[in-house]
């Protein structure tokens, strides 16, 4: 096996709320991401999973645990070292109006990081944006625009290629197609892939359904309630889900086809997940689990890896 | 790649299969281009109240500029023979016990009332956005950071509690009165409404995906500070001054009623109105009015104008 590109080993992230309430948004998770890789991220929200995307970038600090990219722990790092993680791991934003500052010119935009790494200026500059705006389909005329001009569907491509200006590594895109049209959606899943081909990049790509991240999955993991409760290769995670919540989320995903409809049968979650606030003693889901027994109620399920490469954190296996 | 697309059949998955470049490409502008400032003016324009509000408050700057030198009569010349005179051609405000033209003297205490009010309010918004500006960008960024937000806010908790006449009273023990000490006096405890908003925009926009991103990008401080969060809070920070200065020359127009603040002979409205106070019931009704009247007038103008500046700059109001 290679040597992963970003390692996350058992990373907590607490809020404190004014209540003096402790949110646990991140609870003990680990995860590896390969190069070229990319790892699809599934749960309802309020899940996490926005947290763990910005604690991995380094947006957020860890309350305990590990964000290790190249082999470097991020928290440690100083100085230039520090700046260059910085620089390879970028993140992309779910809402394309409030991921663009209203007041900068789409040009300003796209080089803010190539202004902050000092990577080009003037006329390089000038060109580079042009560049990056037909990399990801957009005019270079563009440039002179100011974000309310353009439709959702092109400012995400806009907050892409501001984030590919710095020519990172690892890009963790929050939910970069569910604020979108379905057709939409499409169009950027297939940018960031043919990015990815092009560029050799590695993904952490968030999204609140199981459809949304099957098509550009190499692996994908299912968050609840701050807990991954399973993780998988995307064959084996939609042909044999192991978890009740997983088995859950995909009879949620409309299937035409009859035999796939057989295969799977319609379970549907009744209620809200608990709040994080206080969650549950015990396994997070065992409230709205059709599974679960007197053993979940009491202590929470280890994750196991039951299957080379499939783990699951259930007290069914 | 596509195997699962095909062996688990979806409606959409027809979608996700590779494209060729030309479609990839999403090049024409969803929406024509008006600048946003044509766009805002344009708002302000169709609300009648706020136009109404600042010509009224031009008006008032002009006649506190030139008013006096519209009459032959100096705010302060004395005349013995023109005393308590009603409303005429020669005094169009009438004339005072010692003679004095009121229309001058208005418009004299007019510069006090707008002097006082507009440096009250520059010294709230410098303090303000230092302190609100610190407070909001540290919170919650470390431990260090949050000690920095509570001390802060401690301060500015402290000071909202102490009512400003305390502090003038206070401070005219070491001070003459007089406009100086009037704007210390306001100054003291009117920056603290100006942090908590600058800290409330900063805590919000800081959660901003932009800024975010900006911060991800490697932008420095200063920059995120001065390019992305100060401009976005620029408008709920105008709309604040537009409710800061009509208080701060009210409060002026209160404390030299009081006899606490501008000292006679000079000019103010809040002495004029305290000068005429034993006449009224004399009849001279002209020595009250007036200044009664402009300061009312110059607050219903600073607040249509700052309910109409509202609706167009403040995000919020429009939800
Ligand atoms: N800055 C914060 N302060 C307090 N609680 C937070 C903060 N950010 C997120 N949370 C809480 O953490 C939980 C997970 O949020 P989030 O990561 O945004 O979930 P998701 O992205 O999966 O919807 C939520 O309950 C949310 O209220
Ligand atoms: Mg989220």
């Amino acid at each position: 096996m290679p040597k992963p590109i970003l390692e996350v080993q058992e990373l907590h992230k607490h809020f404190h709320t004014a209540a003096d309430q402790v949110v646990k948004s991140v609870d003990g998770i680990s995860l590896t991401i390969q190069p070229g890789e990319t790892l699809g991220l599934v749960g309802e929200s309020g899940s996490g999973k926005s947290t763990l995307g910005k604690t991995v970038v380094g947006l957020l600090e860890p309350t305990s645990g590990k964000v290790v990219f190249h082999g470097q722990n991020i928290a440690t790092a100083r100085g230039s070292q520090k700046r260059e993680l910085n620089r390879n791991m970028q993140m992309i934003f779910q809402d394309p109006h409030a991921s663009l500052n209203p007041r900068f010119r789409v040009g300003d935009i796209i080089a803010e990081g190539i202004d902050a790494y000092r990577l080009a200026r003037g006329q390089a500059r000038r060109d580079r944006v042009a560049e990056l705006l037909e990399r990801v389909g957009l005019h270079p005329d563009h440039a002179a625009r100011y974000p309310h001009e353009f439709s959702g569907g092109q400012r995400q491509r806009i907050g892409i290629a501001r984030a590919l200006a710095v020519k990172p590594q690892f890009i963790v895109a929050d939910e970069p197609i569910s604020a979108l049209d379905v057709s939409i959606q499409a169009q950027i899943v297939n940018l960031l892939k043919d990015l990815q081909q092009e560029e050799g990049l590695s993904y952490l790509f968030i999204a609140h359904d199981l459809a949304m991240v099957k098509h550009i999955s190499d692996r994908i993991g299912v968050m609840y309630l701050g807990k991954m409760m399973e993780l998988a290769d995307r064959d084996s995670l939609f042909m044999e889900p192991l978890h009740p919540y997983t088995k859950a989320l995909l009879s949620a995903v409309p299937a035409s086809n009859p035999s796939a409809k057989r295969l799977r049968e319609r379970i549907v979650l009744h209620g809200d997940p608990p709040s994080p606030l206080s969650p549950p003693v015990g396994c997070p889901f065992h409230a709205r689990c059709p599974a679960a027994t007197e053993i979940c109620v009491r202590y929470i399920p280890e994750g196991k890896e039951v299957r080379p490469n499939h783990w699951v954190a259930c007290h069914l296996f | 790649m596509n195997v699962t697309s095909t062996k688990l059949d979806q409606p959409l998955d027809h979608l996700f299969h590779p494209v060729d470049r030309s479609q990839l490409a999403d090049q024409t502008l969803a929406y024509t281009s008006v600048p946003m400032w044509k766009d805002k003016i344009r708002k302000l324009v169709r609300n009648k109240l706020a136009v109404i509000g600042l010509a009224l408050l031009l008006l008032i700057m002009l006649l506190a500029a030139i008013g006096p030198s519209l009459l032959p009569h100096s705010p302060s010349a004395q005349s013995l023979t023109q005393t308590n005179l009603p409303p005429s051609a020669e005094h169009w405000f009438g004339t005072d016990d010692l003679g004095r033209d009121v229309w001058a003297r208005t418009w004299a205490g007019a510069r006090i009332s707008l002097l006082i009010g507009f440096a009250a309010a520059a010294i709230d918004l410098i303090i303000g956005i230092i302190v609100g500006g610190i407070s909001g960008y540290m919170a919650g960024r470390s431990r260090f950071g949050d000690r920095i937000d509570s001390i802060l806010m401690r301060i500015v908790e402290i000071l909202y509690s102490i009512p400003y006449l305390l502090v003038i009273i206070l401070l005219l023990v070491v001070m003459k009165p007089g406009i100086l000490t009037m704007i210390v006096a306001l100054s003291i405890t009117g920056w603290v409404g100006m942090a908590r908003v600058v800290r409330g925009q900063m805590l919000l926009l800081k959660q901003q995906e932009y800024v975010l991103a900006a911060s991800k990008l490697g932008t420095s401080h200063a920059k995120i500070i001065f390019k992305h969060l100060l401009p976005n809070a620029a408008g709920i920070i105008i709309v604040n001054l537009t409710f800061t200065i009509p208080a701060a020359i009210f409060s002026e127009s209160f404390l030299s009623f009081l006899g606490l603040g501008v000292q006679a002979p000079i000019a103010s409205w809040g002495t004029m109105a305290n000068d005429s106070l034993g006449v009224i019931l004399s009849g001279q009704w002209w020595r009250l009015f007036f200044p009664g009247f402009m300061i009312s007038l110059t607050m219903f103008a600073f607040n249509a104008f700052g309910d109409g500046l509202q609706d167009v700059l403040d995000p919020r109001s429009h939800q």
